[in-house]
This record gives C-alpha cells, structure tokens and sequence, in this order.
C-alpha cells in the first residue's frame, strides 16, 4: 500500500476509530466504576428537594421561613399485605381513603411502574414520627422530607405569593426545569425571585436487585448530588409596618402602599382582602375557598386593578400647568359651586371665591382645574387641541402613569392614560374640545391607574419631582438588584414647581377644622404631613376614597397612598388610613388623642357597601 | 454526451453504489428502533405512535427516502452549476434565522413552520460542500497559491462564522473537518499539524501550566527542526539535555525562594529561549533552510499562544463553554452539575457491559436519567442496550461507510466529485467523532447529532441529501464505463 494522502486519511479514520473504541472498551468491560453486578441491575434515584430561600424583611425578621413536612410514599410494586385498618389509624385517615388510593394504583400500575407516588401530601412530623415507629409493618410506604413554607408575620398573602407544586401548563412553559413533584413560586415576591429561592435538587442513586428490593448505596454515594439550598432574599418591607397596615385594612377593599421616597423601596403592600397566610402554605387545600370568595382575594389591588385616581389628580395637572406656563402661583379662579361651560356644570363644594393655586389643592376645588386643564388643551403654543393633548399626555406619562413602572413585583398593570388618537377614534377628529374631556381635570373620565402609580406619584412629589422605580427586592448576600432600581427617573415638570404644590397638600392637612382643608383628620403633631384627599366617582356605588401623603414635609421618610373602594369621601376612610400607616412609621406608636381614631378605623366595616357578583 | 460515443448507460439501478444505500439504510434503521428504546417508558406504546418521537421519525424516515430518490433523479449536473446560488441562498438563510427564527435552548437556529422546525444549519454542510467543490475543481485550481487558498478558507469559514453568531458553536466546530479534504487536495500537513499541537499547548496551559506548555512546544519544534535537518544526533545531545535541564529549574528555584529570590522559572525558561533563538536563525541563514525560519515563527506563535489561552479560556469563551472544557479536563470536579449528563451518559454506557442489557432491557436510558437521550445522548441507548459488541458495530458501519464514500471518491475522474466526497467524509466523521466523544467523556459536550441515527428531521434530511447528492454524482460516473 501506497504512503500517499488517501490512505494516510484512512490511517487517521481508523485510529480516531480505534481510539472511540477504546475508550468504550474501557468504560464497558475493564472499568467497574460504571457497572453494577449482575444481582442489582437497576439504579433508583431519589430526588433531594433543597430547602427555599428565606424571605426577609428589611430589618432581618424573616417574613418567610422553613419547616419540614413529610410526604408519604408509596411504591405499589413493594407493598405487601398490610393491615389497613393499623396503617389508617396510625395515619388518622379513614379507611376508606386508604383502600380507594391502593384501587387507584393498582388500576394504573402499568403506568406507574416502579415509581413512587405521594399518597398524602405534606404531613407534619408529630404525626410522620408515629408513622416512622410503626413503618416497618408496611413495606412499600415510606415518608420522604420536604420543607414547606412557613409564616411568622401576618405579611399578607398577595404580597409574599405562594408555593405549590408545578402542573403541565407550568412545565411547559419552563421546559428542563421542573418536573412533576417540584414546587414553584406562582404569585408574589415567591415568583418574582423564583429563580433564586428555589435551590438546586440533588438525588440519592440506589441500587434495586432483581427482586425489586432496594439495598444499598450505589458506589457508596459517591455519584450522588446534595442538594443546593436556594438563596436567601431580602425585601425591602417592614414587617411591622405591613402587619399594622394589614389591620388598618381589615373588612375594607382596597389598597394600602408605602414607599420610602429617597429610594423608591416599598415598605408595605397591601391588598385587601387578601390570604390569609395560614392558607398560604397549603394553598391547595384552600383553592377552592379562596378563588369562590366574591371578593376575589387573589386579586391583587395594588398593581392589577385600575381606577380613576380622583382628585389627586389634580396635583398632576397643576404641575403641568405651571410647567407650561398657562397660570401662576398667584393665578385666581372663581368657583360657583362649579365650573360652567354653555349649559354644563361641573360641579364643585362650597368653599371661599377666588381663590389661589395653593387653596385650591387644599380644598380641592375642581373649577380651578377645569381653568387650568382647559388652558392647557387650548394653549396657543400648539397647533391643534390634538397636539396639546398629545404633549400633555407624554407630561402625565413622565410620572409613571399609563405604563408599566418596571417594578420588581409580578403581574403589575399599566393602565392608561388617553391621548388624542384615541378621542379622534371615540369620537372622530374635531369632533371634540377641551370641555368634551374637562373630567380629565379632575382625575375621573378616561385615565386609569393603579393604586402603585399613585404611591409613586406621592414619592415623586416628595422628592420634588423624580422618583425611583418602586421595588420590593433590597442588595443582599447573593443578590444584586438591577441598576435601573439606584437612576432617578425625572418627570418633564422642573423641580422649581413643586414647593408650591406641597404647600398646598401641607394646608390641605394642617390648617385645622374649619379652614377648608379637605385633609385635617390627617393632621399628626410633629410630623408635617402633607397629603391629598380624592373622591374617585364610582357609578356603580359608593364613591371610592383616595388619600396620598407623605411625612415629613422637608426630609420626606414615607409615601403613602390609599385607595378604599365605595369609602365614600377621601377624608372618610382613605385619609385616616394612610395618616395612621405615617404615624405608627415614624413614631412607632399612635398618640393618646388618635386612639380613637385608629379604632374606628380597624373596626370599620365596609364590605357591605361593595357590589359583587355572587 | 459523452454516451454518444459508444458507451451505454449502465442503468438506473446497477450504477448505483449500492454498499453506500445499504450502509445508509442500516444506520437509519439502527437510529429508529434505539430512538424507540429511549422513548420506551413501561407504558409503552407503538412504534409508530405519532405523538411518540419513534413514531415521529418514522414519518421524517419516510420524507427523507422521498428527498433521497429525487435526489438520484435528478442530473447531477445541477449541483455543480446551482453551487454558487445555492450557498448564497443558504447563506441568506442562516442569516435570516438569526433575526427570524425561535429561540430553542438560547441558540437562534431554528425555523418553525406549524409543527415542523428546520435548521438551516443542517443544510449548510451541502451547500459549503458543493460550494467547495465547484470552486475547488476549476481549471488552475491550486491550494497553495495564496490567492486560491484565502478564497477557499472564505467559503469555509463564512457559514462558520454565521453559525457561531447563532449561538450553535457545535454545528460550527464540524466544518474544522473539511482539513482533511484540504490536505487531500495539497494543503501542507504541516498546517494540520501546527493546529493540533495548537490544541495541545491550549489543553497543557489550562491542565498543567504555562511553563509545562512552552518546554513542550520547544522540545518538539527543535526536533522537526533536527528531523528536517537530518541532525537528529543534535537533538539528543543539545536539546534534550537542555530540556531535561530546564525541567528541574523550577524544583531548583524553589530551594532558593525561601532566600528571597523572586525568578520565576518562567522567566529563566524565556531569557534561555531567547538566548538560543538568535544563533539558530542565522545557522538557519546560513544553510538557507526555510523551514527552520517558519519553525521559529511558529514556536513563538506558539508561546503566544500560550500566554493568551488564559485570556481566550476566560473571557473570549461562553460560560457553559468554558465549565464543559473543566469537566473534560478534570480541571473541576463536576462544577454545578455540568458534568451530569457525561456522567449519568458513561454509566448508561458503561452499565451496558459486554453485550448489553438486551433491547428495550436499558434502565438509565428507558427511565430517563439521560437527558436528551433521542437526540445528541442516542449513543447511550445503544451502547446501554447493545453493549460493547453493538456500539463497537455501529461505529465499524460508520467507518466503513466513510470509507466507502473516500474510496469511491478516489475513483471517480472528476475533481468536483472527489473534492465533494472528501467534504461528505469529513462531515460525518467530524459528527461521529464529537457526538461519540461527548458521550464517552472523550470530548466536551457539544450539542451535535449523530449522523442519520439521531432523532430530528432536519439532521436527517440534511445527512440524506448530502449522502445522496455524492451517490447521485458517483452514478453519473460510473453510468458511462
């Protein structure tokens, strides 16, 4: 044979060849390290569930913990005759439930095969220990570990979200990375950091003999996998804070958010009502209880529903009137019990005439706005009404609103804010003017929000006109959080004109019963509140409460909105609320003088008042 | 035609190289029923079950016999004339399936039409090769002239680089074996070897250190140069003992440490390379011996090397790349489960013994501790249930059926067939060595199919077009004997 190219390649081929082949007879005839004796010729896995991460607050209570669980086994094809009725006692489930289930697996025996099946889910150790003495009398039956989730702050189940075990729509979605018997965060804080919490699985390998008996440690563990424990998080909630706030809220729907201005952390988020924490950690025992709950529980308020903001909205338009220069500070308006246009009125309380930007917001006139709104809209500077509306629109979108925020937390909702592509198509082009849309005024009509925009727009206030997207998750050990959470997001609106509109909200609580000041309830001695009362018009009822506030007036430490639904005026209930979750912040405690307050709050019922579909 | 002239067509059937199809067929075979296996649970349904993935490639078998036969209809004509569009298109393609195709296991290589996905990557061997071949079988070809031979890496290494842009390294890495079509065609093998021992200062850097990489990189540079020379007594007793030498400086140097020296033995092995490079380039001169000079560039292109495989290992490689080479290397014992599936793949193999467990008999495979068993791991099915006997016949077949196809390309007179041969050659050998590789814990994991035994229409459509289209082009051939 020739030494030319061809035959050198084949040379090449056959050694490449010879070396697979080697290297296969190694791993398949020398090496043992592979193989298992003729006697145990099947391995059996055994999953390791890591234990999740833990969940702190901000001060380092642990908002959610760990305990351990027990599943009970069965492996079908290694139960022998067994007397049901000790194993039923031993269990304290009836009989019947016992017999049922051994049906059930003998029906799908083929499909079960040699694995193991959950018979009874999570039982707690008192029980699983009474089991473990006895088990030897059942062959076939084991227990296997599982940390379950645990509870030592009432934190609110919308917020914390919950753990339960991952169906086929879920696997689908996340190929790879669950199977059938994983658990996984669905809802909450839970699923926004799923990926860290989780851990990593590891297994045990066992070897089966030919007899389907499982006897020893394949190769002594040492291809075994430890579990990896998922990280721990950090929120940036008060524990305390959210616990009082949960109580505030208690028998109101609606929604309570505080968030610390400088930073943008929110420090409590509640949903009302919600689950119950007690429920949380076996969600799926109270499925059903919980999703026929008129009130839908699961709902979360505050980033999911979308509501006119009411009159603190006013707040808005006033700062894009100024910014565009359209009125001044000084600027007066009369109000007749209302602003009128042709043969319409929209209508307003009593209150003094005229009266100046600052008195305006503090007693919330709604002709002030309609003049300044109507100026805005019919600004010479623009075009056309269309342009106008558009420009305002990118100013209200500089807040936050008619978008996603980006916050960290789940399942958060835009809402909206109209532009003029939209009145063109409702109405058609030219087919409406400033009066056609003067309810935008006053924050009713067209534009929706979420009770976590309106935070937001009360720490933008208190930092005199940016904000930080609000977010649930603090830096810890393992966890960096995304630097968009550290830029401050600036409004369109200079920070030159917000002074003005925070004297306002400061008169509208701290002048005292009888000057007019729609927010005096919310008055705390020392702490310089400043807040906006809203009275959202609801068609379908009762009025919905709205307050924003925030404290101190000069070193802003929390912000805080409110939104009660069918509460009826924002000094009613909303004002109360938010002033309370302010105070207990700040101080710690409630004066002597608010005690009384603070009870009819927390005792306050308005479930009643709320239309739902039974 | 040339048949005017006296020769008769063979026919149809008798100028197919039958071997080939019965090789080809053999191994889709062997592909569908382990495909089978590794989707058996105790359930089982049949083989033909559609929403089983068997039952699935049953029906991609059957579409691929269809493209086979209108492959050897067609005249063989085409593909050397359609070459140049076709890479075009199929280079269109690739490009476009980064902008428009789906993102399956973060690499975007996929097309997806209803219930079919197709990865343009597949059919880009074809096109390279017939690209290849046209180019390569004009009249005046030769690789050594440069501006032949920078046009010919082009062809090569455009798709290639297309294909790494869409996050599949993998498909990428098989076109480095059209190599070996280039040295049979007359690329210096000079060029393969400096590749190779590329790759092994790369693994001695990373495994054992860069002072090991460069002594070895010196020890065989000054052999060739010797070898080539005829001054092998040379070797033996100056470099050898230079190196054996240099070897204990670092044991040496450590004595004097504790005295507060601060060499490194590295330094003092560069300052000796140094010292020794300017006599040797001008006894290079002096005997005008050109090969002396490209060795001393090289050995320094070498040390280079060596320095920047640190840089090029941790920040020019991917995360998952850079932990696959570790657990290969054993330079990190199993980190963050990386080396799972080698393992759990070496003990389905290895549990398989001598003659296996016996079919649908596999424990590891059926109960679905490999993953990705149908597809990249189908070699585990086979070796688990088949044993050493059946995995060492499967890579026999796939040897003879590389063999088959050089031998056939030897034969036949036209360069565009034979340089197209090698190309089909190559590709598969390059499949077969990585996939096997990967799952003997010979190579890293590198997500590549076995070639027509692996489940996937794509893969097989492709292997069975580019198998074909080299069939097709050897009838044509032999037809006119």
């Amino acid at each position: 044979m020739k030494l030319n190219r061809q035959n050198k390649l084949i040379i090449g081929l056959c050694i490449a060849a010879l070396i697979l082949i080697a290297k296969l007879f190694s791993i398949q005839i020398i090496e043992d390290k592979y193989k298992m004796d003729a006697e145990n010729n099947s391995m059996v896995y055994s999953t390791i569930y890591p234990t999740r991460g833990i969940i702190h607050d901000r001060n380092g209570n642990i908002l959610v913990g760990n305990k351990v669980a027990y599943d009970l086994m069965v492996t079908p094809k290694e139960v022998e005759a067994f007397d049901t009725l000790a194993l039923s006692r031993v269990l304290e489930v009836p009989v019947e439930f016992i017999k049922e289930k051994m049906d059930e697996y003998r029906q799908k025996s083929r499909r079960i095969g040699y694995q193991s099946v959950v018979m009874i889910k999570q039982m707690p150790p008192e029980k699983y220990m009474r089991f473990a003495e006895v088990a030897y009398q059942f062959p076939g039956f084991r227990g296997q570990a599982r940390s379950i989730r645990e509870y030592p702050f009432n934190a609110g189940g919308n917020l914390l979200g919950y753990v339960s075990e991952v169906d086929a729509a879920f696997m689908e979605k996340h190929p790879d990375e669950y199977k059938s018997g994983d658990y996984a965060g669905k809802t909450g804080i839970e699923a926004a950091r799923e990926k860290e919490l989780r851990g990593e699985k590891g297994y045990n390998i066992w070897l089966r003999n030919s007899r389907n008996k499982i006897e020893q440690r394949y190769a002594d563990g040492a291809f075994d996998k430890d579990a990896v424990p998922g990280d721990n998080i950090t929120t940036t909630i008060d524990a305390k804070l959210q616990n009082y706030g949960q109580m505030l809220m208690n028998n109101k729907v609606g929604s309570l958010i505080a968030i610390e201005p400088s930073t943008g952390e929110i420090l409590t988020m509640v949903s009302s009502p919600g689950i119950d924490v007690d429920m949380l950690a076996d969600i799926g025992q109270h499925y059903g209880e919980i999703s026929s709950n008129p009130y839908k529980p699961m709902f979360n308020r505050t980033v999911q529903a979308s509501y006119p903001p009411g009159s603190v909205f006013k707040l808005v338009n006033g700062l894009i009137g100024l910014q565009e220069g359209v009125f001044n500070p000084s600027t007066l308006y009369g109000c007749k019990m209302g602003y009128h246009f042709g043969k319409n009125k929209l209508g307003c309380h009593a209150h003094k005439s005229p009266i100046n930007f600052e008195e305006s917001i503090m007693m919330s006139c709604n002709a002030y706005y309609c003049y300044v709104f109507r100026d805005i809209l019919e600004n010479k500077k623009y075009g056309s009404i269309d342009e106008a509306m558009d420009k305002w629109n990118e100013y209200v979108k500089s807040f936050g609103f008619g978008q996603k925020l980006g916050s960290d937390f789940p399942s958060e909702l835009g809402g909206f804010i109209p532009d003029s592509k939209y009145y063109n198509k409702h109405y058609r082009k030219g087919g409406w003017k400033a009066t056609t849309v003067i309810s935008l005024s006053i924050g009713q009509g067209e534009i929706g929000c979420t009770p976590l925009h309106l935070a937001n727009l009360c720490a933008t206030i208190a930092n005199r006109g940016h904000y930080y997207i609000p977010h649930i998750i603090k830096d810890s050990e393992n966890i960096r959080i995304d630097d968009k959470y550290r830029e401050r997001q600036y409004t369109m609106v200079d920070t030159t004109h917000f002074p003005k509109v925070i004297g306002g909200m400061y008169r509208a609580v701290n002048s005292g019963y009888g000057s007019g000041g729609t927010a005096s309830v919310a008055a705390v001695e020392g702490l310089d509140i400043c807040g906006k009362t809203g009275t959202a018009q609801n068609p379908h009822g009762h009025d919905h409460s709205v307050f924003i506030c925030f404290a101190p007036k000069d070193d802003p430490k929390i912000a805080v909105a409110a939104y009660v639904e069918n509460g009826g005026f924002g000094a009613t209930w909303a004002a109360p609320i938010a002033s309370l979750l302010t105070e207990m912040y700040l101080n710690g405690e409630i004066s002597k003088d608010r005690k009384a307050l603070e009870d009819r709050i927390i005792k306050g019922d308005l479930m009643d008042r709320v239309k739902v579909k039974k | 035609m040339r048949s005017a002239g006296g020769h008769r067509d063979r026919g149809f059937f008798k100028s197919i190289d039958w071997r080939l199809v019965i090789c080809y067929l053999l191994l889709v075979f062997i592909g569908w029923v382990n495909i089978y296996a590794s989707v058996h649970s105790s359930d089982p349904a049949s083989i033909f079950d559609w929403t089983c993935r068997s039952g699935k490639q049953a029906v991609w078998m059957g579409t691929a016999f269809i493209i086979a036969i209108v492959v050897l209809l067609m005249n063989p004509r085409i593909y050397e004339s359609l070459a140049v569009p076709i890479y075009l298109f199929v280079g269109a393609l690739l490009v476009a399936v980064i902008f428009l195709g789906i993102d399956v296991k973060g690499s975007s290589s996929w097309f997806e039409f209803g219930p079919v996905r197709f990865q343009p990557a597949e059919i880009s061997k074809i096109s390279t090769s017939l690209m290849l071949a046209a180019y390569m079988s004009q009249q005046g070809y030769r690789i050594s002239r440069m501006r032949n031979f920078i046009v010919t890496a082009l062809i090569i290494l455009i798709p290639m680089a297309i294909i790494v842009l869409q996050s599949e390294t993998g498909s990428a890495l098989v076109y480095v074996g059209f190599i070996f079509m280039l040295y049979r065609e007359g690329l210096s093998g000079w060029l393969i070897f400096l590749a190779g021992m590329a790759i092994l200062s790369f693994i001695l850097t990373l495994t054992a250190s860069p002072f090991v990489a460069i002594l070895v990189i010196v020890g065989i540079a000054s052999l060739c140069i010797c070898l080539y020379s005829d001054k092998l007594k040379w070797w033996f007793f100056i470099c050898v003992p230079a190196i054996v030498l240099m070897a204990f400086v670092p044991s040496i140097l450590a004595g004097f440490a504790e005295e507060g020296l601060k060499l490194k033995p590295l330094h003092i092995l560069l300052g000796v390379i140094g010292l020794a490079i300017p006599p040797v380039i001008y006894w290079a001169y002096k005997e005008r011996n050109t090969f002396s000079h490209l060795a001393i560039v090289s050995t320094i292109a070498g040390i280079l090397l060596v320095f920047s495989a640190d840089f090029i290992f941790n920040d020019v490689l991917q995360d998952h790349q850079r932990k696959r080479i570790e657990v290969l290397l054993g330079m990190k014992e199993d980190p963050a489960g990386v080396g799972y599936n080698v393992r759990q793949s070496k003990i389905a193999i290895g549990s398989g013994g001598m003659f296996g467990k016996g079919y649908l008999n596999g424990t590891q495979t059926t109960y679905g501790f490999v993953p990705e068993q149908s597809t990249d791991f189908i070699f585990c099915t086979i070796g688990e249930e088949w044993g050493f006997a059946g995995s060492a016949a499967v890579i026999l077949l796939y040897v003879f059926l590389i063999w088959r196809i050089i031998r056939d390309a030897e034969q036949s007179r036209e360069a565009f067939t034979r340089i197209y041969g090698y190309c089909v050659a190559c590709c598969i050998f390059m499949h077969l060595f990585i996939n096997i590789g990967m799952t003997i814990g010979l190579m890293p994991v590198i997500g590549i199919p076995l070639p027509l035994i692996s489940y996937g229409g794509s893969s097989l459509w492709g292997f069975t077009a580019l198998i074909f289209i080299f069939i097709a082009l050897y009838r044509n051939e032999k037809k006119y004997f």
